[in-house]
């Protein structure tokens, strides 16, 4: 490669890598228009409101980084499993179990334990609970060869039947869906550093997430585990032959994909309520699926991701009272799809069955 | 590369353009001096076809009826209620609603932290101190209760006075003390019209999923009719809807709740123990705009409309003149302190 060429191959390259999303971006903003029109409302007066209530105002944007947190756990969840070739859709029960994991130590702590003994421990509490959920379908995928599809999707109803089951059991204050307030220690809210803050639900567990998020980025380009569960992903059979253990790494990577999402459990349990509530984060499960396609997988990309999807969100429940819930969820669809055919591996897809035919 | 640089060229025309779109006149920001009120239902409650369209209901009447502008918010997560309801407080509602017991612990700290913002919880669920006294809520919340026991009551009356059978039936959701009462109030109105019948009570289950299960309403109601029960009366959300589904195929009768289910199973539907969530809504509302709002416990029963049962066109048919006259009958004398009506087993 010439010296010359170099500045207009990075310009190639810097068009080919921004172009598609930014394209997706700009689909999604006429289809949201076009949508915004169709119930009657004008798309000017829509959009500012939905930015007035997310980036606009300090309250909204702590609402958009409490979501932001548990978005980014199951994102970083699902593109660990992608990374190793391998699609965790169990987020949604691990991020449960976590939840229920640093209750239950949090509960079980003495009134009044240090925030600085405490916290550590419920959070490696959420690392395990998730973990343990993630294990099952990496054991399952290593010996038996069962698909993870099927069982990580399965175990999100064994999971969040099986906490239904220990919530309404003893846990449970009677005539609610939640167990008894953590008296331990546990995170500050943001706004306890910022008062503007003030009311939202973000809090301290965004700076451990994002600690994990980078982690997460170390541990998969920086250390040899790292390369072999990549390795794996991309060609099992040639990283077999490599000495590589293919089982081994496929039961780590799912109980990391595990751990990550049950760590999201912490935001809630740990930042927000202090207790453990049945459906605390319905929903954030799945979405760490898109969370994890727009965001390519790589953790930075992760967080960029659960920011614009947490951003949508927010930004629904402020343009509530002009257009209904139903339309935020089919433009969150629109969005999923065109950020997912942008996305270079799709696209290929797309090109070679295109070409096979 | 070309192309695509101008398609983003056109899309952003195309949205620039529709930014200046006006399909309606816009609408003005909450004023504040107005009848505003916010509404916030419950995670996936708009269309349950009962309690959260039942606040839906009562929202748009006092819109068309007493001028108010009223703010629907639906939550998309746990973390969105407080979110909801707290969006409509700062935006200065004269009101905020929430609608179902799981905003209780919201609303409660929402209303200390508001202090000049009127909140009602709709079926808020009252807390006990370490001393088992009821902590009661903040003056400015009104902890908006349902007697289900006394319209309970009605319809097990006209359970036992229509049924044919020794054996009534009685299908509950969730095995939690709100729903004990609803079975409380049945009883007792089955064995006032008839001392030697017996009610088969049996609940689907101990978690909120026992409310969403229409496969184990229709178990449980096919096993009570085989036993000789000829009406079930049910408690239990959309778990109910198997119970309408057994009653049509064993050609029995079923009793709907909270509002009228009888388009569920025509026919079927003796009546329909509904809880006036609309009536109370809108008279929430009319007290706002009166000035006689007050917060603490306000519990509607049948003098307040607040439950009742259906008796229109559709089951007259199914209902003798006479036993409405004596259900009727029954409602005066709750109404005027005669008859006492448990709500608990």
């Amino acid at each position: 490669m010439s010296a010359a060429s170099s500045p207009s191959a990075l310009r190639g390259r810097v068009a080919e890598a921004l172009l598609p999303p930014l394209v997706a971006l700009l689909v999604s903003i006429v289809a949201g228009d076009l949508l915004i029109l169709a119930v009657g409302q004008s798309p000017g007066a829509v959009y500012r409101l939905m930015l007035e209530g997310t980036w606009g105002n300090a309250y909204g944007f702590g609402q958009v980084l409490y979501k932001t947190t548990t978005l980014v756990c199951t994102g970083l969840a699902v593109a660990v499993g992608l990374r190793a070739g391998l699609f965790n859709i169990g987020a949604e029960g691990q991020l449960a179990a976590g939840g229920l994991g640093a209750a239950l130590v949090g509960l079980a702590l003495p009134a009044g334990t240090t925030a600085l003994l405490a916290v550590p421990l419920c959070t490696v509490a959420a690392l395990a609970g998730g973990g343990i959920v993630g294990y099952v379908p990496g054991v399952l995928r290593a010996r038996w060869g069962a698909h993870e599809v099927i069982t990580t999707i399965m175990l999100n109803f064994v999971v969040l039947a099986f906490l239904s089951w220990l919530l309404s059991g003893r846990l449970r204050v009677p005539e609610t869906l939640h167990t008894n307030a953590i008296r331990a220690g546990a995170l500050p809210r943001l706004s306890a550093w910022w008062a503007p803050f003030h009311g939202s639900a973000s809090n301290a567990s965004l700076i451990i997430v994002l600690a994990a998020a980078a982690s997460t980025s170390w541990y998969l380009f920086h250390t040899s585990r790292g390369y072999e569960l990549r390795a794996v992903g991309l060609q099992p059979d040639a990283a077999e032959s490599g000495g590589v253990s293919v089982g081994k790494t496929w039961i780590r990577a799912l109980t990391i994909s595990g751990a990550l999402a049950g760590l999201g459990g912490i935001n809630f349990v740990l930042g927000y309520e202090h207790y453990y509530e049945e459906g605390f984060a319905t929903g954030a499960g799945f979405l760490g699926i898109a969370v994890a396609l727009v965001g390519r997988s790589n953790p930075f990309g992760v967080v960029l991701a659960a920011l614009f999807f947490a951003t949508l969100s927010q930004g629904g429940l402020a343009i509530n009272a002009l257009v209904p819930k139903q339309m935020v969820d089919a433009l969150q669809g629109v969005v999923i799809l065109a950020m997912a055919a942008s996305v270079p591996e799709v696209r290929r897809l797309l090109t070679l069955r295109r070409g096979a035919k | 590369m070309r192309s695509l640089v101008a398609f983003v060229g056109v899309l952003l025309l195309v949205h620039i353009a529709l930014l200046f779109v006006h399909p309606a006149p816009p609408v003005p920001a909450a004023s504040g001096n107005g009848l505003d009120i916010g509404i916030v239902f419950d995670v996936g409650g708009r269309g349950d076809k009962s309690f959260n369209d039942g606040a839906y209901r009562g929202g748009e009447r006092a819109e068309h009826e007493l001028g108010a502008r009223v703010h629907f918010i639906e939550p998309g997560e746990g973390s969105d209620r407080e979110a909801g309801l707290r969006l409509l407080a700062a935006e200065h509602m004269k009101l905020v609603i929430g609608v179902g017991f799981i905003f209780t612990d919201d609303l409660t700290a929402l209303a200390n932290e508001y202090p000049n913002t009127e909140f009602a919880g709709v079926d808020y669920a009252l807390k006990l101190d370490s001393a088992g006294n009821v902590v009661p809520p903040p003056p400015n919340l009104a902890a908006l209760k349902f007697r289900e026991e006394q319209g309970s009551f009605l319809v097990g009356a006209l359970a036992a006075l229509v049924g044919k059978s020794k054996k009534l039936g009685f299908v509950g959701g969730m095995d939690i003390p709100l729903i004990h009462k609803f079975e409380a109030g049945y009883r007792a109105g089955v064995n006032y019209v008839c001392p030697d019948c017996t009610v088969i009570a049996q609940y689907a289950g101990v978690t909120p999923e026992a409310f969403r299960n229409p496969g184990r309403g229709k178990e449980l109601a096919l096993s009570q009719y085989q036993s000789g029960v000829n009406v079930i009366f049910h408690a239990s959300g959309s778990t109910g809807l198997g119970v309408f589904e057994a009653a049509r195929q064993t050609g029995t009768l079923a009793i709907g709740v909270d509002a009228d289910q009888y388009s569920e199973a025509p026919g079927h539907v003796l009546t329909s123990m509904v809880k006036g969530v609309d009536a109370v809504v809108f008279d929430q509302i009319k007290k706002v705009r009166d000035g006689t709002f007050h917060g603490g416990v306000q519990e509607y029963g049948l003098a307040e409309n607040g439950v009742g049962y259906i008796y229109d066109a559709h089951n007259r048919a199914l209902i003798p003149d006479s036993v409405h006259a004596r259900v009727e009958a029954i409602r005066a004398g709750i109404i005027a302190g005669r008859i006492a009506v448990p709500s608990t087993r």
